[in-house]
């Protein structure tokens, strides 16, 4: 199956910033969070999004899911086009596109067990015929949990069991696509790979698609058949995540493979060091918007904006590609 | 000379389900100039650890027995709050995980520098000189004019290296950093540990470094200690631990590390079981329940066997090697 699950096109979105004052005074009033952002999720397969903090991940993940409005661009899901849709009819939409959402004891509502946390996604979408507390003991078992967990709460479970809680009420509704964002940040080495055993395990057994974000580039290896780079909102690089691994070819996608710490004492690194300062949405850099901190930055980079290219099985901006 | 020595020290937490023994027999020192780092999982007492030697004990918790000697003379485990307080951010600093938390958000940058030198008695303008040379120190850019500006006007990176600004301020002679970089991404990660490491020498002092994130201690530390359910189950320097693990635990742990994979695997490797419960330790080795090479000696208390140079695990069958494991 190498259909097309979810086909992005050219997706911005935008936030307003700044008031009257900015305004008068002529500064810019939005920043556009997600720039241009176009790419295609086969049926069964993982794409990660990789960036730092503020490149626009989470938004773009929101933004999928309905919870963001869309400034321009098309996202195809199942073949229907999501952007413009009303809440109601994005409900159904929700349910077959669940998100996971960050912190996994805090994404779960203190105040309700687990079996109540379960039942939830039943209950919202009108199935509440169905036999809730079979339902609750299946997507126990299904990731991996006692029986006796639907008593607890919370405050009850530790990090590893809330994000199994988290993914349970993902998959509750049989969905085809689960977004999740950062599903193992915070969490123990050893508690992070039996998360991602359980995803891995769930896809296989599901036939589920997912969209992972993380800052976490191990963890993309692991995971991941496709990945993506953001920088600024934008997508530098895209591809197959073992190319990517093998041989980076954008200069950032390069920088932050190195700059990943491993656990060998003795290791010399051949370390890319970047300037710390990420230009602000507010005042994107002309021409390649990252030859502000690019080490390969030539004249021409601060004036022509690159055009995406392929190079092997990637697509990338930059006028200047390594490893070609 | 020792910066830090805590010997065989012990700590128990009072709860309504019972007595809850966090630390047992922690032992391990801290020598001038050098990093030691702490490693283990969420619940192995890294947290208890610091707040023990800070003196921040939560109420219904109580050092039991144990030292914890400071620079020599000062024993820490019996220190009065006065004296304590005139410790902390002076002799002892700390730069915790979240760096929006370390800052107030109503003050000022320049405000809160000046305020933490409110004991070395410089004028207000000497001050904020040295505010805006300790700056200048973590490479923030331009930092005259950033004093006047709030902390949220400010990256999570500048201002986790702001706090750390902030501590190395008064010059202590040790620093104990708690996850600094957790919260920052693989760049800047990188560039922290760096900058860490070049303040501790320019400054001179010994760093406490706690992490679950192996590359960064890997990176960072000359030392090490490898804590399990509040117990040291071995410590050695950085290179012997890393290449020759012999504690099953630290083994374990290692191989759990996806950045120890260089391709993709079928199956992450896990560590079996749970954490035992610390209000019930198991008997003799607190790992034997989820260790395979326990055997019926591991029901009792496992020697500090020695591996050679400072190298300890606290295990009975320390002799097998993985050696092949690094390879």
């Amino acid at each position: 199956m190498s259909e097309d699950l979810l086909r992005v096109s050219d997706l911005r979105v935008s936030f307003r910033v700044g008031g009257l004052s900015a305004r008068l005074a002529g500064r810019a009033t939005e920043i556009e969070a997600v720039s241009g952002v176009s790419f295609t999720l086969q049926r069964g397969s993982t794409f990660a999004l990789v960036g730092e903090s503020g490149s626009g991940k989470t938004t773009l993940a929101r933004t999928l899911n309905g919870l963001q409005p869309v400034r321009a661009g098309t996202i195809l899901f199942e073949g229907q086009e999501l952007q413009g849709l009303s809440n109601a009819a994005l409900k159904p939409v929700r349910r077959r596109m669940p998100m996971m959402f960050q912190d996994p004891v805090g994404s779960l509502s203190p105040r309700l067990s687990v079996r109540s946390l379960l039942s939830e996604p039943f209950v919202i979408h009108g199935l509440s015929d169905r036999d809730l507390s079979a339902e609750v003991t299946r997507l126990l078992a299904l990731v991996g949990l006692p029986r006796d967990f639907a008593d607890r709460y919370p405050h009850q479970l530790s990090g590893g069991q809330a994000r199994r809680v988290g993914v349970a009420r993902a998959i509750a509704l049989d969905p085809v696509l689960v977004v999740a964002d950062e599903p193992t940040a915070g969490l123990d080495v050893s508690v992070q790979g039996e998360v991602l055993n359980l995803l891995n395990d769930l896809r296989d057994r599901m036939g589920l698609s997912m969209l992972i974000i993380t800052h976490n580039l191990h963890v993309v290896r692991q995971i991941a058949d496709r990945m993506a780079v953001m920088y600024l909102g934008r997508f530098v690089e895209q591809g197959e995540t073992e190319a990517i691994f093998r041989a980076p070819h954008h200069p950032y996608t390069a920088a932050l493979l190195s700059a990943n710490p491993e656990p060998d004492p003795d290791r010399v690194h051949q370390r890319i060091t970047l300037p710390a300062d990420v230009p602000s949405l507010l005042a994107r850099p002309s021409g390649c918007e990252f030859h502000t901190r690019c080490p390969q930055a030539q004249r021409r980079c601060a004036v022509d904006v690159p055009a995406p290219v392929a190079v092997g099985n990637s697509r990338l901006t930059c006028h200047f590609p390594l490893n070609t | 000379m020792t910066v830090l020595e805590v010997k065989n020290l012990n700590v128990a937490f009072h709860t309504e389900s019972g007595r809850l023994e966090a630390l047992k027999q922690v032992s391990f020192s801290v020598p001038a100039n050098r990093s030691v780092g702490v490693v283990g999982e969420s619940g192995c007492g890294k947290s208890t650890l610091i707040n023990a030697i800070l003196g921040l004990l939560a109420d219904n918790g109580e050092i039991t027995s144990g030292e914890i000697i400071f620079e020599g003379d000062q024993d820490l485990a019996r220190l009065g709050p006065t004296a304590m307080r005139g410790l902390r951010g002076q002799s002892i600093a700390t730069v915790f995980q979240d760096p929006m938390g370390a800052l107030n958000p109503v003050l000022s940058v320049g405000r809160q520098m000046r305020d933490i030198q409110y004991r070395s008695g410089l004028s207000k303008r000497d001050k904020d000189a040295r505010s805006v040379a300790m700056l200048r120190k973590v490479r923030i850019p331009d930092p005259e004019s950033r004093l006047t500006q709030f902390p949220h006007e400010f990256s999570g990176g500048m201002k986790q290296r702001i706090a750390i600004a902030m501590a190395l301020m008064m010059e202590p002679a040790l620093l104990i950093a708690d996850e600094p970089t957790t919260a920052l991404d693989a760049t800047l990660e990188v560039a922290t540990i760096e900058l860490l490491k070049d303040l501790q020498r320019d400054i001179g002092c010994s760093v406490l470094f706690i992490s679950h994130h192996l590359g960064v201690i890997a990176e960072l530390c000359d030392e090490m200690i490898v804590m399990y359910a509040g117990e040291v189950v071995e410590s050695g320097t950085t290179r012997e631990i890393f290449h020759d693990a012999r504690h099953p635990y630290t083994q374990k742990l290692l191989a759990c590390d996806p950045a120890r994979l260089s391709q993709r695997v079928a199956r992450l490797p896990t560590i079996a079981g749970t954490l035992p419960d610390l209000r019930r330790r198991p008997s003799g080795c607190v790992f034997q329940p989820r260790c395979d090479r326990a055997d019926a000696q591991c029901l009792t208390t496992p020697p500090n066997a020695p591996i050679g140079g400072s190298h300890i695990a606290h295990c009975w069958h320390a002799d097998v090697s993985l050696g092949a494991m690094s390879a």
